[in-house]
């Protein structure tokens, strides 16, 4: 019976996928023109398949930090590899390919104004170049589970706060990315809504994918059940051996 | 041209909405194209008009023989005309025969106005082989016609020829300035394009779109921009230039009717807009490149 379990879709892919690495900085720092660095020493590791907490005060350089992460930046000084790959000195035309293995949930949307909801979602299936007829089902399944099946046709500017974030965060888990970035995903949202996200991420993480959350919300952490966590404080990692991170990662029962 | 748009834009119509006819962009290149077509117009008929010039004048030579002996100047004449048809520079020499002098002389004397014992004289028409200088002929005729005046056509057309020419040059030269100008209008239009879409290309490029497929999203639109301002241009530039033509026409002039455009010029007039839109694309294109290959 457990290797029946084991051999089921989801869990499977799950257990392939969490040998590894997915993301490793090896003393990074970030300094934005002549200014003070806005990261320094940042050395850590995230696994495949990992589900990371990033928190700290406003300021700590969490949004930096995630710029590095979906490749909307590179660093000053130090390393980064992300799928095993050195990004720092890849030349700028491979970087689109890396990109569409990253889905993105900015903090301020980033919707595209003169795009219905459906369009926006649809967004980076269409990038990738996936056929119209292959896209509809999915995007309208994705708006449904949002919460905004009878919304497809809205343009962001005719959308609530809350509604906004949950089309941003359809449009970043539509192309099931190998990671996903999500910078305050909930801030906009009702306890409830943002619990069902969560539950989204979680349901993707258990697919295989990476999540990496930057939060204030702490009680939005305790809705997951297997997770670790990366505190940011003046630009550094509070722990960088990882020793620290809390909970301690828990063993999957 | 339209049908080679839509294929491009199939894929990437979804990403960006239609492009819509933006701004002023279309009328500026209307503008230019009108007075870009002008000036090559002018530039052909001006071509036109000295290649004529030079087939039709230029290279003739008339030879008249002043003696007023009637006899003496019929032996000149002869004796002329038998010289320069033995010369290696003429290509045929013809002799004005009387009534054509008469036709010729009819305004100022009235019709028999030759009649009388008025000595004119003999006119021999010669035809230069291209290349061949009138002054070369002058000995040999004079030698056989004492009396003989040479007056090389070509001699006084010259200036003529060389205002034509370089007439050709200048629009010639404001059609090279007039694509130039219509070149920095793209870039300016391309440019003002990619500020007001600055939060949509950023979020297509984060998502994984390659610089070429942004670049075709605002190519097309500009590409359309184009195809609209250079056909409202040229159709107004046909129309001012039929209308000049019959006015032209109707001053009867042959040295001026052959300013009128023949219809492979006309063809190449119509492909200005298409090279128009091919140009506008292609820098629209260089310029969108160029600012995202400043994104990282």
């Amino acid at each position: 019976m457990p290797l029946r379990r084991r051999g089921r879709g989801p869990e499977r892919r799950r257990v392939l996928s969490t040998s590894g690495t997915i993301v490793q900085f090896d003393n990074v720092g970030l300094r934005y023109g002549t200014g003070a660095e806005t990261l320094s020493d940042l050395s850590f590791s995230l696994r495949h398949g990992g589900f990371y907490f990033l928190t700290g005060p406003s300021g700590a350089g969490k949004t930096s930090l995630l710029k590095l992460l979906y490749l909307a930046q590179r660093p000053s000084r130090g390393l980064i590899k992300l799928f095993g790959e050195d990004i720092v000195t890849m030349p700028r035309r491979r970087l689109p390919g890396f990109r569409r293995r990253i889905g993105v949930v900015f903090q301020d949307f980033r919707l595209v104004t003169h795009l219905s909801a459906f369009d926006n979602v649809a967004l980076p299936l269409r990038v990738a170049g996936v056929d119209e007829k292959d896209l509809q089902g999915p995007v309208s399944e994705m708006l449904a589970w949002v919460g905004l099946g009878h919304r497809s046709s809205a343009r962001p500017a005719t959308l609530s706060g809350g509604e906004q974030q949950r089309v941003a965060i359809a449009r970043a888990v539509i192309a099931r990315p190998e990671l996903l970035v999500a910078d305050e995903p909930t801030g906009n949202v009702d306890p409830e809504m943002a619990k069902r996200l969560l539950h989204l991420f979680d349901s993707l993480n258990k697919l295989g994918t990476t999540v990496v959350v930057a939060t204030h919300d702490l009680h939005l952490i305790s809705s997951i059940g297997s997770f670790e966590m990366l505190r940011l404080d003046r630009g550094t990692l509070l722990d960088p051996t990882g020793a620290l991170r809390h909970p301690p990662r828990r063993v999957d029962a | 041209m339209s049908a080679l748009l839509q294929t491009m834009g199939a894929a990437d119509r979804r990403l960006l909405p239609e492009g819509r006819l933006s701004g002023p962009m279309p009328w500026v290149i209307a503008i230019m194209m009108f007075l870009t077509v002008l000036a090559a117009a002018a530039g052909l008929g001006l071509g036109g008009a000295a290649a004529s010039l030079g087939a039709g004048l230029g290279n003739r030579v008339t030879v008249q023989i002043l003696e007023p002996n009637p006899d003496r100047r019929e032996a000149e004449a002869d004796r002329a005309v038998d010289r320069l048809r033995a010369l290696p520079e003429i290509e045929s020499v013809r002799r004005l025969p009387p009534d054509e002098m008469a036709e010729l002389l009819e305004p100022w004397l009235g019709p028999g106005g030759l009649e009388g014992d008025l000595p004119i004289p003999a006119m021999i028409d010669a035809q230069l082989i291209p290349g061949a200088r009138a002054d070369a002929l002058r000995p040999a005729v004079t030698a056989t016609a004492p009396s003989a005046r040479i007056d090389d056509n070509g001699q006084w057309l010259a200036p003529l020829g060389r205002l034509i020419s370089a007439l050709k040059w200048l629009a010639l030269g404001l059609v090279a300035l007039m694509i130039a100008a219509t070149a920095a209008t793209v870039v300016l239009a391309a440019r003002a394009a990619l500020d007001t879409h600055r939060g949509t290309i950023e979020v297509l490029h984060l998502m994984g779109a390659t610089d070429v497929q942004v670049a075709r999203l605002f190519q097309r639109r500009i590409a359309l921009d184009a195809l609209f301002g250079g056909l409202v241009g040229f159709t107004a530039a046909a129309l001012a230039l039929i209308l000049i033509g019959r006015r032209i026409g109707a001053l009867g002039s042959d040295l001026l009717g052959s300013a009128n455009l023949p219809a492979t010029s006309w063809l190449a007039l119509a492909l200005l807009p298409v090279l128009g839109v091919g140009l506008a694309m292609l820098v629209a294109r260089a310029t969108i490149l160029r600012a995202l290959g400043r994104m990282l």
